[in-house]
């Protein structure tokens, strides 16, 4: 505000009235209130990512090339390791699966038959490239959205894998 | 025996905490002074009630009491002492306890302070510090009770989730708490002050030392996250825009603002309504963050306990202070006389600047960590909010705040002069224009803003330096003129020059993480890999048992350049009770970068998949944030927090503060 506000050219002369202050003080907020307004909607546009399970991609015939993320269970047997590591492995909700590549070092706490999230793009024909894989901290732990998308599914078994309560951790696991 | 009394003394504890919230009203209703100087007594014990209570949790850990449900899950008897400690607050019950104690704490130091309260507005405060101890000491007991006993006992526990059992729990939590929490007594002291209806200078400081006592643990436990997450996580980063971090940022962000507004609340009597209304949001955001984290309603990356009960609870907690705060300000908020009005170019239209910047990018913040939570009520639809989005919003709105700051801090009260202003800070923009070009220059392209985010780190630090050469030169003449004027030099202005230097240092580190680079390789013994300006030569790989793990250490001989550096040691370790594998990093310090190397899966013919960061000028980072909370620190020691207020405060409104640019604040 100090640099946009007109400055009065000799500032002993003029005084600001009381209202004119006042005034300058909600201008200025309200500007700075519309700058980061504008700046959050073009962020929601172009930054949100959304959350699917393997099923849904599916069902809503998402186009090839959308960003987004992925989760369900690790299927047992499908994680395939290749040279330079690249990794292939297939997500399911146990009534779709989808193959997911992915390059680089997986987090310690990927496993078969396991909860994952990954973050990537559909490539169509149940194909998806994965540039991150998030893991949780806890070994028992079941990401919600993971959770969610079983029971849509019908295949939740509370109890199999109940969330651990576990604590104060620090940051989480991305790529 | 000793996990009983525990209990009972927190079940003790809520009794006392319910006379605290009432009690002193009462007696401020009733113009009973025996009556509303109960709360003192009060909190007090409540404290004692409450340490004792955390000690004989934390007993039971030493002990390894598996009789106790909470010690049977998270705790084992092979651990080392330290984190047999540490365990007592890894877990949610143990947490809560220590954030009820931390509480109980803040409550106790009010009563204790020395510092000349009006008698009517401890009362209201210790009621008020009482009122959310009830709560918090309701939920613990009623949802999260670290003293449930199992019967049979089972034999061994189930051990502290690895990734905790690290140093980085004995001090992150601690401090963090201590921030979070502290901040309910200027919360308390908004109520107090809105309940009596008055609201002054005095209060301004009496409320300023806690603020900077909370803002500066608050800063060192943030800070001490980030590391943690930093060096634990394997994976280099050191913020990830998690809701559970940024429900620790938006407390520091609010009561940021708090501490700029409370200065212009002290020495202007301005903007006294919205400084009450900072102290209530800052809480707020702090009960908030509680909410987030032990509630799960959002996902994080972090692994909570999502127990729907106690997340319904603390909502209830929430709703109850945020929106009983926010309905006593509507009510009496018009009550208060209203402070005086400035001219916009002056130290206080700078700090209101500040505070519309702060306010505003923290509301940034709140919006990308809570549309999540909003759009799956609505819709149903999950969408993640990420980095992308915190970048392209809470970015742009810091960057004008922070090339200003040198500006504003260099006005003078009531009627600054820009111009002059503008002149004395040309200088250090200078400097930092042609550092900014110096950079540019020497890295040959490559990333263009990161060279314009180190010249406006350079711009604050030198602006800093300037600023305070600039009170302390500048009319004194002869080194012993230099040095007196030094010494007379008010403390908080040396804790502001810090403070605003710290946050440059802080600047540099992060736009420095541009030049960051990685590597990616499967080494056998005698392979290397390069990034950056660092190599690793994989020397050997072998196994080594620990006290409740078994790890493959990794050792790397490291070269920066030409020159070698000290040998690091990465390790994969599985820990045998959760049979859950970690990896640790191996990090060498290289002046303020770092290389950081990690392991991952062994391969089938013997080479290990090893990844190699350069981080440049990454420590800048945390030493940033360690020069800020020093300059906190600073401040706080300030002589005028230290004296009788009540009369200062006077005799400073009847002499107007000089408008010249006198070592103010």
């Amino acid at each position: 505000m100090t640099a946009a506000e007109p400055l009065p050219p000799i500032a002993a002369k003029r005084r600001w009235t009381r209202k004119q202050r006042r005034l300058a003080l909600i201008a200025a907020a309200g500007f700075v209130l519309c700058l980061a307004a504008g700046l959050v909607l073009v962020a929601m546009r172009d930054t949100i990512v959304f959350f699917y399970g393997p099923t849904e991609i599916v069902e809503k015939g998402l186009a090839p090339g959308t960003r987004m993320r992925l989760g369900g269970l690790v299927e047992t047997g499908s994680v395939v390791r290749g040279p330079g590591q690249r990794v292939v492995f297939a997500i399911t909700d146990s009534k779709t699966t989808l193959n997911v590549t992915y390059q680089g070092l997986l987090p310690d706490l990927f496993r078969e038959g396991q909860g994952v999230v990954t973050e990537g793009v559909f490539e169509g024909a149940g194909r998806f490239r994965a540039d991150s894989v998030l893991a949780k901290h806890d070994e028992t732990y079941m990401p919600r959205e993971v959770a969610d998308t079983l029971k849509k599914q019908g295949h939740w078994q509370p109890g199999a894998t109940s969330p651990n309560p576990s604590p104060v951790t620090p940051s989480p696991v991305t790529k | 025996m000793i996990v009983e009394i525990g209990h009972f003394a927190l079940a003790l504890a809520l009794g006392v905490a319910v006379v605290q919230a009432l009690v002193p009203l009462w007696g401020v209703a009733r113009h009973d002074r025996a009556l509303a100087s109960v709360g003192t007594a009060a909190a007090i014990t409540c404290f004692l009630l409450v340490a004792l209570s955390f000690a004989a949790l934390v007993a039971s850990y030493v002990r390894s009491d598996f009789s106790v449900e909470n010690v049977a899950s998270n705790s084992h008897s092979a651990q080392p002492l330290i984190y047999k400690l540490t365990s007592a607050w890894g877990n949610h019950e143990g947490s809560m306890l220590l954030w009820v104690l931390i509480l109980t704490l803040f409550g106790a130091l009010v009563a204790l302070s020395r510092h000349s309260l009006p008698a009517r507005l401890r009362a209201g405060t210790l009621a008020a510090q009482g009122t959310i101890t009830v709560a918090f000491l309701a939920f613990t007991l009623l949802t999260s009770n670290p003293f449930r006993r199992l019967d049979p006992a089972p034999g061994e526990g189930q051990d502290l989730n690895p990734i905790l059992q690290d140093l980085g729990l004995a001090i992150h939590p601690p401090l963090l708490y201590v921030g979070y929490v502290g901040f309910s007594i200027t919360y308390a002291f908004a109520v107090a002050a809105l309940i009596d209806g008055r609201i002054d200078a005095v209060w301004a400081r009496a409320v300023r030392p806690w603020t900077l006592l909370a803002w500066v643990f608050l800063t060192l436990g943030i800070a001490m996250g980030s590391y943690w997450a930093y060096y634990e996580l394997g994976w280099g980063g050191w913020w990830f825009w998690d809701p559970v971090e940024n429900a620790s940022l938006m407390p520091w962000l609010a009561g940021t603002a708090l501490i700029h507004s409370t200065v212009v609340m002290e020495k202007r009597d301005a903007l006294k309504v919205w400084t009450i209304l900072l102290a209530i949001l800052t809480f707020s955001l702090s009960l908030l963050g509680t909410f987030i984290v032990r509630s799960g309603v959002l996902t994080s990356v972090h692994s909570f306990a999502s127990d729907p009960a106690r997340g319904l609870f603390i909502l209830a907690i929430l709703i109850f202070f945020v929106g009983g705060s926010l309905a006593l300000f509507a009510w009496r908020a018009p009550l208060l006389r209203q402070g005086g009005l400035f001219a916009p170019v002056s130290r206080e239209g700078a700090l209101v600047v500040n505070n519309v910047f702060i306010a505003t990018s923290c509301a940034t913040v709140f919006i990308g960590t809570l549309y999540p939570l909003v759009l799956e009520m609505l819709t149903g639809d999950k969408i993640s909010v990420g980095p992308p989005f915190f970048n392209a919003t809470f970015v742009p709105l810091l960057v004008p705040l922070l090339l200003i700051l040198p500006l504003g801090q260099s006005l003078a009260w009531k009627r600054g002069n820009l111009l002059g202003a503008a002149q004395r800070s040309a200088a250090a923009f200078g400097l930092g224009i042609l550092v900014a070009v110096g950079v540019l220059a020497y890295m040959r392209g490559g990333p263009v803003l990161a060279p314009l985010g180190i010249g406006l780190g350079v711009f604050l630090v030198t602006g800093a330096i300037f600023d305070l050469g600039e009170r302390i030169v500048a009319r004194a003449s002869g080194l012993r003129a230099v040095l007196s004027r030094a010494k007379g030099l008010p403390r908080s202005a040396w804790g502001t020059a810090f403070a605003h230097a710290g946050v440059g240092l802080s600047v540099i580190g992060v736009a420095a993480a541009a030049w960051s680079t990685e590597a990616i390789g499967i080494l056998k013994p005698g392979e290397s890999l390069t990034s950056g300006r660092y190599t690793v030569v994989l020397e050997s790989i072998t196994p080594r048992p620990g006290p409740n793990f078994r790890e493959d250490v990794v050792r790397f001989r490291i070269l920066s350049g030409e020159r070698p550096l000290k040998p690091v040691e990465a390790m994969k370790r599985v820990y045998t009770a959760r049979a859950m594998p970690t990896s640790e990093a191996g990090i060498r310090t290289d002046g303020l970068s770092q290389a950081y190397v990690n392991v991952g899966e062994m391969e089938g013919n013997g080479g290990i998949a090893v990844r190699l960061y350069d981080k440049p000028l990454i420590l800048l980072i945390w030493i940033g944030a360690l020069v800020m909370a020093f300059g906190g620190a600073l401040s706080l020691t300030d002589r005028r927090f230290r004296l009788a207020a009540p009369q200062r405060a006077k005799a400073a409104r009847a002499k107007p503060v000089p408008a010249a640019p006198q070592p103010a604040e």
